[in-house]
């Protein structure tokens, strides 16, 4: 079997995909373009796959959602890429990879870090459909200039409440990044869900 | 500004640095935008440059430097200093980058000791070189200790020392490294930047990387994030100001450098901001309102 | 008019011809080839490569002309050297037991298999300078003697005592992963593993002094030298694809093992401890000062108080590094005008405060003298 290709340009490519996530979790809620040419095997998006290819390696356990785990193409293209070891207990992994957001396990399960070091937290890597700003949930929090809303679909059916548990855990919890084709935004656990009447 | 090369050093990968490095680097950044204030331990590599000498910011810039990104490197807020100009030519030499003295057209400035005074913009990115990353650091030099404090938010080691400031001199008499508090949760130290430039951190539009080598941390202030100087309500934060403006440019509400001009006491101030100066300067000679 | 100063590349440039002059000397002396270094300079050069963490006689030895023969600077040539080298994996472990011993003594035992063997040392010259040196010249060849019929079994003392159960065992092998410092920030507390790799990269001087320290009190550990070797030891790596080990080559090594008192505890009958040294080259120096320190820094785990610096693994991990210490010095070099000016103007308006105040009490007297 053939491995479809990663990065075209390794430094360049991994830097710039670095950069749109760096500048997604910097400034939450905002989205920014993801351009990639990476063609990974499905269900496995290429926004998801740019992703693991920029920040994996043998360093990052990866948990892998049902349906990419389903998968032997999708593993043998992040094993072979990424050199990252694939674990099944989602507390372990740095990176979760999720094809399938709706049905994303609760985030809880994932590491939250400890008070002593909350950046041993695993970091979720979405695959959206929809992916807006300017409209839906309104966020505030660091890297926020006032308020910013974000519209991402499709979502679990508690996506606030999650959202509101994870950041009333600061400084622990885990931090998102959503993907759409093209596109990318962060939701870090810094970043507070308003509700309604506070806007 | 000085264009990329089209040909940067060869026999080293892209600004120096090995792609694995850099992953690590940049995982480590991405935590830290994540908890605003908090330092993450990161494996400084051994850089080809002095502990001390910038190898904390020398290894952030490399992480996040990219082929379309002009550079801007200042010490004490001089592009010409020595340690800066030599900063900067290694990555013009390791990465080929188009690099600038203007402040304006950088999108990664790499600094010690200073922010500039041109206000920096959406998408800028400022990266601290810093010496010491604890703030708690001269009150508590164990780290098994202020890794505690932090995780408990327990800072009245830090108010402390500040009011015993106060007792003894009627001052806060911390004048650089002023400890800060990054949106309502950890206590950082900004680097050993004068506390006048504290206010510029405080909402600033840019974000803001610190990277520092010898002690192994890297942390991060995001975009529009509450930055504040700790004091107390009868004591509240104030910067210095300076009885004089820029001898060369006129500039009022900047940080000066005091010149020594002969051993009879004379002195003059000038901008430590050489950009700032030079902009300022060049537009009065062509008859702008400075 | 005051202009501000300019022109640091070209600068920088021109001092750096300028160390180029001042490390080649004068030029009517022949210069120093690398291999001279490598086989006159052989302690500097083993030094170097401890220190630097980079087994490589070579490239220290050029690291050393470099840097004109400063030591702390070739190390830090070796590791900014090293850092940029791909990794293939880890060596097995060395087996010092078969190490072929240059040089091996014991102050514990008179004798012992294989015997004591003075090798190459300094130990018992009479430190009077050689005049003669200056003139070159062969030295006279040291006699060879007729191998023993126990040579090349050579236990180590340790062993010896270790089979008796006098001495602390070593823990079993858990084949879990060894640490690596230069991969990883330390956490404290950091184990044995990774305080062994900073005490072996550490400045000698600085672990000297620290393992003299113990010797007068400071955490004192009741040490003998169990024993010194010094030697080659084979090298051998298992690459993956072939899963057996293949032979790289061979390393010189000092060993030290200090064997040191321990009173027991409830669970522990009294017994020997140890302390271990481990450096590139010949360096017993460093290896006998490593010992002495890695034994203290074992004090909470053998239950000592720990009173002082050599015992206190944040002191001795976060200072021992002679790159780390010379950079923050030296950084303090490098312009800090922002700084001063901002401490300048503190003090300026606290002692006109001072004045003022002084003024103010002072002046009532003034006028009574008036």
């Amino acid at each position: 079997m053939a491995l479809q290709q990663g990065f075209a340009d390794p430094v360049h490519d991994a830097q710039g995909v670095f950069r749109a996530a760096l500048e997604g979790l910097s400034r939450p809620a905002l989205i920014r373009s993801l351009p990639t040419k990476v063609a990974p095997p499905p269900p496995l998006t290429p926004e998801l796959a740019a992703l693991a290819l920029a920040l994996a390696d043998a360093d990052t356990p990866l948990w892998l959602d049902p349906p990419l785990a389903a998968s032997e193409a999708v593993a043998a293209f992040l094993r072979f890429h990424t050199g990252a070891p694939l674990v099944s207990n989602p507390a372990e992994a740095v990176f979760a990879i999720i094809a399938d957001p709706q049905n994303a396990p609760d985030f809880a399960a994932f590491a939250q870090g400890t008070p002593d070091y909350p950046d041993h937290s695993t970091t979720l890597i979405l695959a959206l459909g929809h992916l807006e700003s300017g409209t839906g949930h309104a966020f505030s929090g660091p890297g926020i200039k006032g308020v910013a809303r974000l519209d991402a679909a499709p979502v679990p059916a508690d996506w606030q409440e999650r959202l509101g548990t994870n950041h009333a855990g600061f400084p622990l919890g885990i931090d998102l990044i959503l993907t759409a084709p093209g596109r990318i935004a962060g939701l870090p656990r810094s970043t507070r869900l308003l509700q309604p009447a506070e806007v | 500004m000085s264009p990329a090369a089209a040909l940067p050093q060869t026999g080293y990968n892209f600004a120096y640095l090995d792609e694995g490095t850099k992953r690590m680097i940049r995982r480590a950044i991405l935590k830290a935008v994540a908890v605003p204030g908090y330092q993450v331990p990161f494996a400084a590599r051994e850089m080809p440059m002095p502990y001390g000498w910038g190898t904390g910011g020398v290894q952030v810039t490399a992480a996040i430097l990219g082929a379309s990104d002009v550079l801007k490197v200042i010490d004490q807020g001089a592009d010409d200093t020595t340690n800066a100009v030599s900063i900067r030519r290694f990555f013009g030499r390791t990465a080929g980058v188009a690099t600038t003295t203007r402040t304006a057209e950088a999108t990664v400035i790499q600094t010690r000791h200073r922010i500039p005074e041109t206000p920096l913009t959406e998408g800028q990115i400022l990266v601290y070189q810093v010496p010491i990353p604890e703030p708690l650091r001269f009150l508590e030099p164990r780290e098994t200790e202020t890794r505690q404090l932090h995780a408990l938010a327990e800072y009245g080691l830090m108010h402390v020392k500040l009011y015993e400031d106060i007792a003894r001199h009627g001052h806060i008499a911390t004048t650089y490294a002023y400890p800060v508090e990054v949106a309502g949760r950890y206590v950082m130290d900004p680097s050993p930047t004068p506390k006048f430039d504290n206010p510029k951190m405080d909402d600033c539009p840019a974000l803001q990387l610190f990277g520092a080598g010898r002690e192994k941390r890297i942390y991060a202030v995001p975009p529009h994030t509450r930055v504040r100087s700790l004091d107390f309500e009868d004591h509240p934060f104030r910067v210095q100001r300076f009885e004089r403006p820029c001898a060369l440019c006129g500039a009022e509400d900047v940080y000066l450098d005091e010149v020594v001009l002969d051993d009879a006491g004379g002195r003059m101030f000038v901008c430590s901001d050489t950009d700032h100066c030079e902009t300022r300067r060049d537009a009065i000679a062509h008859g702008e309102s400075a | 008019m005051y202009v501000a100063v300019k022109g640091g590349e070209a600068a920088i440039d021109n001092a750096h011809r300028l160390l180029a002059q001042a490390r080649r000397g004068d030029p009517a002396v022949p210069e120093l080839d690398v291999a001279q270094i490598r086989e006159q300079m052989g302690l500097l050069v083993d030094r170097v490569m401890t220190e630097g963490s980079l087994y490589d006689p070579d490239l220290a030895a050029l690291a050393l002309k470099q840097a004109r023969g400063d030591v702390v600077e070739a190390v830090f040539l070796v590791r900014a050297y090293r850092t940029t080298l791909p990794r293939f994996g880890a060596a097995l472990p060395v087996e010092t037991g078969a190490m072929a011993v240059a040089r091996r003594i014991s102050a514990t035992f008179k004798d012992m298999p294989g015997g004591q063997v003075l090798g190459p040392t300094f130990d018992y010259t009479h430190r009077l300078i050689d005049f003669a040196l200056a003139a070159g010249g062969d030295p006279e060849p040291a006699a060879e003697a007729e191998p023993d019929s126990d040579a090349g079994q050579c236990p180590r003392v340790t062993d010896i005592l270790g089979a008796a159960g006098l001495l602390e065992t070593s823990p079993p092998e858990d084949g879990a992963p060894v640490g690596d410092l230069t991969r990883e920030p330390v956490d404290y507390p950091a184990d044995r593993a990774l305080r062994l790799q900073a005490l072996a990269r550490g400045d000698e001087g600085f672990v000297l002094a620290l393992g003299y320290s113990t010797q007068r009190g400071y955490g004192r550990t009741h040490p003998f030298v169990g024993e010194i070797r010094f030697g080659k030891v084979g090298i051998e790596f298992v690459p993956e694809e072939l899963g057996f080990p293949v032979p790289l080559g061979a390393a010189a090594l000092t060993e030290c093992q200090m064997v040191n008192q321990f009173h027991g505890s409830g669970a522990v009958p009294p017994q020997f401890t140890r302390g271990y040294g481990l450096v590139f080259g010949q360096s017993e120096r460093k290896a006998m000062a490593m010992a002495l320190v890695d034994r203290s820094l074992r004090a909470a785990e053998l239950g000592e108080a720990i009173v002082s610096p050599a015992q206190d693994q944040e002191f001795v991990l976060a200072h021992c590094d002679s790159l780390q210490a010379t950079g923050f010095v030296e950084h303090l070099k490098l312009p800090h005008y922002v700084d001063f000016q901002a401490e300048l103007e503190l003090v300026r308006r606290l002692r006109a405060e001072h004045a003022a105040l002084h003024e103010k009490v002072e002046t009532p007297i003034r006028e009574a003298a008036e």
